[in-house]
C-alpha cells in the first residue's frame, strides 16, 4: 500500500456524489459561453460595427470587469472579451467548491475517517479530488472550444480559449487544495481560496484599469492577456500550468506533516466560562460568525478602497483617448460615475454572497444537529432564527455602509475632491435592500425546502450574470426582474429612488417572514 | 399520580418509513423510566417528538401537562435533554457551551456546575473540536444536570462513557430523582436500566411491545434452574411450561415459565436435591426474547448466555 492506494475508488465516490452537481456546473458554463457567442456573432458583422464596439469598450468599468480591450477587431476577440472573465471565475468557483467539499469538508465531518481506515492512502483523497477537478476543467475547456468553433470563430483561437479556461481551473484547484490543508474548518478553507480568487480579480482589474503591470501579477491577468483571437500568447499557458504544479508541492508536504482532521494551526485552550454576551441566540450567532464577518468585511472594504482609488485616474485616461472622450461627451454620462455604478454592482453581488451564507447558518446549524441543543433549552424557533438573522442583517448593513464609505474615502484621498463623499457612501448603502432579498430567499428555502436551501446562491450567480451580461444576452425584462439589484436606481449616475428600494426591501422581508412560517411548521432535521 | 409523559397511539412517518407506528408511552411523575429498544426502533424519534422537533401524524402526546409541539419553548424551560449524538460548536470550549445552554434555559447553578465538572473529570477549557465522543457527551450531561429540570430526557446518554463515568452518571441521576425529577432514559445498556429504572418500556419497530416494572416483566418470562439431584428428575419433559430440559448424569438444566415454577420444583425436590441454582432472567434475556424475530434464534442465544453464566452454587 502506498500513499495513493484507493484513489480510483475515491474518484468513483466523488463522481457518484456529484453526479448531478458537476454536470450542472459544466453545462451552465458551456451554455453561458454559447449564448454569449451567438449573441455577439449576430450583433457585430461589419468592421465598422466592431470598431464602434471597441471604442465604447474602452471605459474603466469594462476594463475592470473584462480586462484590456486590445485587438477587438474581430468577432472572436469581442466574444472572448465579453465572456472570458465570467467563464474563468465560474470555473475557478467550481473547482474550489469541488476540491474543498471532497477533502476538508469530508475530514471535518468525520466521513474521511471511515475511508482512511479502509485501504486508502494518505494522499488518496486529495489526489481523487484533484483528478476530478482536472477532468471537469478539461471537459469545460473542450466544450468551450467546441461551442466557440461551432459559433463560427477561428479554430486556433477557440482551442487556446478553451485551454486557458482549463488551465485556470487547474490553478484554482491547486489553490483550494493548499487552502484545505491550512485550516481544520472547511468554511475557512473556502474563505481562503475565495479570498485568493477575489484578490486575483481585483489585482488584475486595477492593473487593467490603470494600464500598468499589476495585471501581470494575477493568474486571471495571465489568462486574459493570452488574447486567443488577437495576440494569441500561447506561452502564457506556461506560468499558469507552472503555478498549478507549484501548488502541488506545498499541498503534499502539508498533508504529509499534519494529523488527519487537523490543520496546521493547533487549537489552544479557551475560556472555561462563557462571556456575558454568549447566552442568547444573537450572542451565539455573533460568536459563531464573527470570524467570517470580519473576513468578508475586510475583503469587501479592500475591494472598495481599490475601486475608489482608481476613480481619479479615469479622467487622465479619458483625456488621453479622444474617441472615448467624444463618446462620453456625446452620451452626457460622467465616466467616473459610470465606473462606480459597475464597481458598486460588483461589490453588492459579492456582499449578497455573504448575506446568503450568513442566513444559511440557520440551516447548517440545524443539519449539524446543533440547533437541537439550543432549541431544547426553551428558546422558540422564531426567536432562535430571528436572533441569528439579526446578526445577518446588521452585518449586511454595516458592510454595505463600509463599502460606500471606503470607496468615497479612497476616491477623496486620491483625487483631493471630497464633494461626492456623501453620494458615494449613500450609493453603497442603497444596495442593502437587494442584498437582503438574497438573505430573505435563503430563509424562505430554509423554511420550506431545507434540503435545497443552498440554491439561494443561485440568485447571487444570477444577479452577477444579469448585471454583467444581461444587456448583451438581451434578457427579457421579466427574467431580469429576478435580480433584486436590477430594480434599484444606479447610483451615483441616477438619484436614489425611494419607491424601488422600499419595494425590494419589502420583498426581502416578505420572503424572510414566509420562511419563518415554514420553519415553525416543519420537522427539524436531527 | 400524574403522568409527566403520556404518548398514545403516536404515529410519525418519514416518507415510506413508519418510524413510530402507534407508540404508547406513559411515564409517571417522579419515576425513572427506561426506554429500551434495538437500533432504529424509534427511541430517538420519540424523544424528538417529546421535544417538539417533530410533528406527529396521529395519536396524542402530552408532556408535563402541555402539548410539546405548540408549547415547546415554555415546556423546554422545565426540561433538560441530552441527545444521543452530541454535536457541539467546534470553536466554542466545553465551558462556554455549558454556560450558553444554561443561560438560554434561564440560568444554571454554578456550584452544581463546578461539582459536575469535577465528578465527570471534564476540562472546560478545551475547544469542542478536540473533544472525544465521550467528552462531548459529558458536556451535554453537565449542561443538562446543572439545570434544575423537572424532566430529564436522556437519549443513550452513556454510550460513549467509560464504566467509572457511568457510575458518576448513575449517581447524578439518583441525585436528580431525589430532588423529585422525572427521568426518561433510553438505553442499550441493560445493567444501567436495571440499576436506575423503576419502570421499563420496550419498543420495537415504532410500537411499544411491553411496559411495566422490571418485576412485572420478569413475571412474563422464565426462570433458569440448574439442579443436582440424587436420582434422575422424572416427568419434566411432560410438564407444560418447561423448556429445553438437559440431563447430564445427576445434573439437570431447564427453563420454566413462572406460572409452572411450583410444579417443576416439586418434581425436582422429589428426586432429592443436592444443590440448586435458580436465577431470574437477566434483562439481556428479556430483551432478546422481545426482539428475537425468530424464537429459535432467541432461544439459542439465551442458551449461550446461560451456559456462559453458569457458576456452581
Amino acid at each position: 500500500m502506498n500513499a495513493f492506494t484507493g484513489t480510483p475508488h475515491l474518484i468513483r465516490l466523488i463522481l457518484r456524489r456529484d453526479r448531478v452537481r458537476l454536470p450542472i456546473w459544466i453545462l451552465a458554463i458551456t451554455a453561458l459561453v454559447g449564448a454569449t457567442a451567438s449573441a455577439i456573432t449576430g450583433l457585430y458583422e461589419t468592421p465598422e460595427e466592431m470598431a464602434g464596439y471597441a471604442s465604447t469598450a474602452d471605459s474603466p468599468a469594462t476594463r475592470l470587469m473584462s480586462g484590456r480591450p486590445d485587438g477587438l477587431d474581430n468577432v472572436g476577440a469581442i466574444t472572448a472579451y465579453e465572456i472570458s472573465v465570467s467563464g474563468l471565475v465560474a470555473v475557478a468557483l467550481m473547482v474550489t467548491f469541488l476540491v474543498v467539499r471532497h477533502t476538508r469538508t469530508e475530514e471535518e465531518s468525520g466521513h474521511a475517517e471511515l475511508l482512511r481506515a479502509t485501504v486508502s492512502g494518505r494522499h488518496a483523497a486529495m489526489l481523487a479530488a484533484a483528478v476530478v477537478a482536472t477532468a471537469a476543467s478539461v471537459t469545460i475547456g473542450i466544450l468551450d472550444a467546441v461551442v466557440l468553433v461551432a459559433s463560427g470563430l477561428d479554430p486556433g483561437g477557440s482551442v487556446l480559449h478553451g485551454t486557458v479556461l482549463a488551465a485556470v481551473g487547474l490553478v484554482f484547484a491547486g489553490v483550494a487544495a493548499a487552502a484545505a490543508q491550512l485550516t481544520s474548518a472547511s468554511r475557512s478553507a473556502l474563505g481562503i481560496a475565495m479570498g485568493v480568487l477575489a484578490l486575483s480579480f481585483v489585482v488584475r482589474g486595477v492593473g487593467d484599469v490603470a494600464d500598468n503591470a499589476l495585471s501581470w501579477l494575477s493568474p486571471l491577468g495571465w489568462a486574459l492577456l493570452t488574447q486567443p483571437y488577437g495576440a494569441a500568447r500561447w506561452w502564457l499557458l506556461l506560468p499558469l500550468v507552472a503555478l498549478a504544479v507549484a501548488l502541488v508541492g506545498p499541498t503534499v508536504w502539508l498533508t504529509a506533516h499534519r494529523d488527519a482532521g487537523a490543520g496546521m494551526l493547533h487549537p489552544r485552550p479557551g475560556p472555561a466560562r462563557a462571556r456575558g454576551s454568549l447566552g442568547t441566540a444573537t450572542g451565539l450567532a455573533w460568536r459563531l460568525q464573527r470570524g467570517s464577518i470580519l473576513g468578508w468585511t475586510t475583503g469587501l472594504v479592500l475591494g472598495a478602497l481599490l475601486m475608489g482609488s482608481v476613480g481619479p485616474e479615469l479622467d487622465d485616461m479619458i483625456a488621453a483617448n479622444p474617441d472615448l472622450a467624444e463618446f462620453f461627451a456625446s452620451t452626457g454620462a460622467d465616466p467616473v460615475s459610470a465606473f462606480l455604478v459597475t464597481a458598486f454592482g460588483l461589490l453588492g453581488v459579492v456582499a449578497a454572497g455573504f448575506a446568503a451564507s450568513s442566513a444559511l447558518r440557520l440551516r447548517s446549524e440545524e443539519s449539524a444537529g446543533r440547533a437541537e441543543a439550543v432549541l431544547a433549552t426553551g428558546l422558540s424557533r422564531t426567536r432562535w432564527a430571528l436572533g441569528s438573522l439579526t446578526v445577518t442583517v446588521v452585518a449586511t448593513v454595516v458592510i454595505m455602509g463600509l463599502i460606500g464609505l471606503a470607496t468615497a474615502a479612497a476616491f477623496a484621498a486620491a483625487s483631493g475632491d471630497s464633494s461626492s463623499f456623501g453620494t458615494f457612501t449613500a450609493a453603497g448603502l442603497a444596495l442593502t435592500p437587494a442584498v437582503l432579498v438574497v438573505a430573505g430567499l435563503a430563509v424562505l428555502l430554509t423554511g420550506w425546502l431545507p434540503r435545497y436551501s443552498s440554491a439561494a446562491f443561485a440568485l447571487v450567480v444570477f444577479a452577477f450574470v444579469q448585471s454583467y451580461l444581461g444587456n448583451l444576452l438581451d434578457l427579457p425584462g421579466w427574467l431580469s426582474a429576478f435580480s433584486p439589484f436590477w430594480h434599484l436606481a444606479e447610483m451615483p449616475v441616477e438619484d436614489f429612488a425611494v419607491g424601488p428600494a422600499a419595494t425590494v426591501l419589502a420583498v426581502g422581508l416578505g420572503l424572510g417572514a414566509l420562511g419563518m412560517v415554514g420553519l415553525r411548521r416543519r420537522d427539524l432535521a436531527g | 399520580m400524574t403522568n409527566a409523559i403520556s404518548m398514545d397511539g403516536v404515529v410519525k412517518t418519514f416518507g415510506e418509513v413508519r418510524a413510530l407506528d402507534g407508540l404508547d408511552l406513559h411515564v409517571a411523575t417522579g419515576e425513572v423510566h427506561g426506554f429500551l429498544g434495538p437500533n432504529g426502533a424509534g427511541k430517538s424519534t420519540a424523544m424528538r417528538v417529546l421535544l417538539g422537533m417533530l410533528r406527529t401524524e396521529a395519536g396524542s402526546t402530552r408532556l408535563l401537562g402541555g402539548d410539546p409541539w405548540s408549547q415547546a419553548s415554555e415546556l423546554h424551560r422545565r426540561i433538560a435533554y441530552v441527545p444521543g449524538d452530541v454535536n457541539l460548536w467546534p470553536t466554542l470550549t466545553g465551558g462556554e457551551v455549558i454556560d450558553l445552554l444554561g443561560r438560554m434555559r434561564g440560568g444554571l447553578d454554578d456550584r452544581r456546575r463546578a461539582e459536575l465538572l469535577e465528578r465527570f473529570e471534564l476540562d472546560p477549557t478545551k475547544k469542542a473540536r478536540t473533544y472525544s465522543k465521550g467528552n462531548r457527551q459529558k458536556v451535554a450531561l453537565v449542561a443538562a444536570l446543572s439545570a434544575d429540570a423537572e424532566l430529564l430526557l436522556l437519549d443513550e446518554p452513556t454510550s460513549g462513557l467509560d464504566p467509572l463515568m457511568e457510575a458518576a452518571f448513575q449517581q447524578s441521576v439518583d441525585e436528580a430523582t431525589a430532588q423529585g425529577a422525572t427521568v426518561l432514559l433510553s438505553s442499550h445498556i441493560l445493567a444501567e436500566v436495571e440499576a436506575l429504572c423503576d419502570k421499563v418500556s420496550i419498543i420495537r419497530a415504532g410500537r411499544t411491545v411491553q411496559s411495566g416494572t422490571l418485576a412485572d416483566l420478569r413475571h412474563l418470562t422464565r426462570t433458569t434452574v440448574v439442579a443436582e439431584t440424587a436420582d434422575r428428575v422424572r416427568g419434566l419433559d411432560a410438564l407444560p411450561g418447561v423448556h429445553h430440559p438437559e440431563f447430564h448424569d445427576h445434573r439437570v438444566t431447564f427453563d420454566v415459565d413462572t406460572d409452572h415454577l411450583d410444579e417443576a420444583m416439586r418434581l425436582v425436590s422429589a428426586a432429592g436435591v443436592r444443590s440448586l441454582t435458580a436465577h431470574p432472567p437477566t434483562l439481556e434475556e428479556l430483551f432478546l426474547r422481545q426482539y428475537g424475530d425468530d424464537v429459535a434464534a432467541a432461544d439459542a442465544t439465551a442458551e449461550r448466555t446461560r451456559s456462559g453464566d453458569e457458576v456452581p452454587a
